[in-house]
């Protein structure tokens, strides 16, 4: 019950485990057109690993290495889903319609892209915006107490 | 020839019910320990041991509903589970999960 333990295991595991979480969060986002998965658990991952971060090194350490401001992140998340809604009126089409084409992309050759993604990737951001901040101003604590 | 093939299905298929029974019952007997236990570390073993039993579940649907889309599931319920039982010991052992500064 003393604060000061030796966390050597835990942080050595989480420099190798949290890039797989992020790898794997990444992996998710892209498989969602035609697989499981999709915007929302893959900022779910996305916000595991940070929160697994945040347990294994301290709420300071990781803001200092990670310096997003995640009341920003769901802003800009909304802002991303809500463009693509007005992005369909440029071309003369209804509010939020999809559209989709085939590109030839350098190491991946033909590639289906479609405008479903840049929607996933606002509620990406929005996801992972809103998860952090419910749990880091959970997580905030006041300054020493005295008794 | 086509006879040997059916055999090996049914094989798999009369394995796998098996197995889903033998880890029904372990996670029943888990069930026990998270419930009686004496001390909350027990609890908490109990729980992430709990967890790997559906790990093995989810792998063993798989077999049977015949699918790949439940391997996401499998890696996940993994993840998952790692940072709830990472969570659980912090709060045992320290009583606070998210510190300030760890120095």
């Amino acid at each position: 019950m003393n604060g000061n333990t030796n966390d050597l295991i835990l942080k050595t595991m989480t420099s190798i485990i949290a890039f797989i979480l992020l790898g794997f969060s990444l992996y998710l986002f892209f498989a969602g057109h035609n697989a499981p998965g999709g915007g929302f658990i893959g900022g779910l991952m996305t916000s595991a690993a940070i929160v697994l971060l945040n347990m294994a090194y301290g709420q300071s350490a990781t803001r200092n290495s990670l310096p997003v401001n995640f009341r920003f992140l769901f802003k800009l998340g909304l802002i991303i889903a809500l463009g693509t809604g007005f992005g369909s009126f440029l071309f003369n089409e209804p509010f939020l319609s999809q559209t989709f084409a085939y590109f030839q992309l350098p190491i991946l050759g033909r590639t289906e892209l479609a405008t479903a993604l840049l929607f996933d990737l606002g509620v990406y951001f929005t996801v992972i915006g809103v998860t952090m901040t419910i749990i880091l101003s959970i997580a905030e604590d006041r300054e020493e107490v005295s008794q | 020839m086509e006879s040997a093939l059916e055999i090996t299905r049914m094989l798999i298929d009369i394995a796998t019910q098996i197995a889903i029974v033998v880890v029904g019952i372990s996670i029943f007997l888990l069930l026990y320990r998270v419930i009686k236990g004496p001390t909350n570390p027990d609890r908490a073993v109990a729980l992430d041991v709990m967890g790997i039993t559906l790990m093995a579940l989810a792998g063993l649907v798989t077999i049977i509903v015949v699918t790949t889309r439940l391997n996401d599931v499998v890696l996940l319920i993994g993840i998952l589970l790692f940072i709830g039982t990472i969570a659980l010991a912090k709060f045992i052992e320290k009583g606070v999960i998210i510190e300030r500064n760890m120095d």
